[in-house]
């Protein structure tokens, strides 16, 4: 990595290696982009796209989110706004999980959703997003549903897991898996107005929170719908709880925060 | 006895969002759901000064019974 380092260091200017020239490296030395990545933050030099990030993100934690595997479960509402986020930021792999394919319903909400790409699996638009905003970041589309039977699968060598799901039963399994694997899982769910958001992390356990007293498979989302604004609102929390739990830093372990739009509440309730 | 009963999100639509009143003894949670005409197929998670509970749960004098919906969307 010798003639890397040199040839990066020789390219930075203030600290900043530019995507040309990342993109040259990678060319040049046969690398692949996240290699170059890492080199470029080993050096102590940043990546140009991450300027913003510094003074949030210091080049470890940044490397640290290089280094990391998310599955994202589900690739809808909540799922869109998540992996555009995760990309951005620049977790490293992102493993999308979704068996379906977008429809016209999911416009008014679904990032990834438009109007040319309807019929088109949820996770290979994902793919190709994140290619076109941020080529270092590896997404792996999985066109299945997630269940008992292929979970432990989907979850092997995962850093953490974001609940995106679209039902019950399933977030249920979901976060029986990252207990028993000790995987941070980020939960998320809206319906209308109103969205929620719980973090898993290993040692705690919110079952409780996703299990309603009727046992039902879905909650009142099936007669308030999911308007634009609640899943951007709740995909972002959780793609600021993924990034505590990938740095390790902050809190939020257990409990369960629900806000209501329309009053402008939050409520956090305990395990 | 004198209960207040928090509800929370699309339950305060056509309901009072916080109301103290008077229950008579032995009242479960389940008795306050089926007043207040909340479909238990809605409900997400059921607290009792702060504690989660299940329909069963008996009430007591002075207690504080917060309802949240089922959110289940993705």
């Amino acid at each position: 990595m010798g003639g890397l380092d040199t040839h990066l260091t020789g390219q930075a200017v203030d600290g900043l290696v530019s995507l040309s020239c990342q993109m040259e490296a990678s060319r040049i030395f046969a690398l692949p982009l996240a290699d170059v990545e890492a080199a470029i933050l080993e050096l102590g030099l940043c990546p140009a796209r991450y300027q913003r990030n510094r003074q949030t993100i210091s080049f470890a934690g940044q490397l640290a989110l290089l280094r990391s595997s998310v599955a994202v479960i589900g690739c809808g509402g909540l799922g869109g706004y998540v992996i555009e986020e995760l990309a951005r930021l620049g977790v490293g792999t992102i493993h999308a999980v979704d068996p379906d394919v977008f429809e016209e319903h999911n416009l008014n909400r679904q990032l990834f959703c438009t109007v040319a790409n309807l019929g088109e699996a949820k996770v290979t638009a994902a793919a190709r997003r994140v290619g076109e905003i941020n080529p270092a970041v590896r997404l792996v589309p999985h066109r299945r549903g997630f269940c008992g039977e292929n979970g432990r699968e989907l979850l092997q060598g995962v850093t953490a897991a974001v609940d995106a799901l679209d039902n019950m039963a399933t977030r249920s399994v979901l976060a029986a898996f990252c207990g028993e694997l000790g995987i941070p899982l980020v939960h998320g769910a809206i319906a209308g107005w109103y969205g929620q958001v719980a973090v898993q992390l290993p040692g705690d356990d919110i079952s409780g929170f996703l299990t309603g007293a009727g046992n039902s498979a879905k909650g009142v989302e099936t007669r308030l719908g999911n308007p634009s604004f609640t899943p951007g609102v709740v995909g972002s929390l959780q793609v600021a709880a993924t990034c505590k739990a990938l740095l390790g830093v902050g809190g939020a372990g257990g409990r369960l925060l629900i806000g209501n739009l329309l009053e402008m509440e939050f409520e956090e309730i305990g395990p | 006895m004198r209960v207040t009963v928090k509800l929370f999100a699309s339950f305060r639509d056509g309901r009072t969002p916080v109301e103290t009143c008077e229950y008579p003894p032995g009242s479960m949670v389940a008795d306050v759901v089926a007043q207040k005409g909340i479909p238990v197929a809605e409900i997400g998670i059921m607290l009792v000064n702060c504690r989660h509970v299940q329909l069963e749960r008996e009430l007591a004098d002075g207690d504080l019974l917060a309802i949240f919906p089922l959110l289940g969307g993705g």
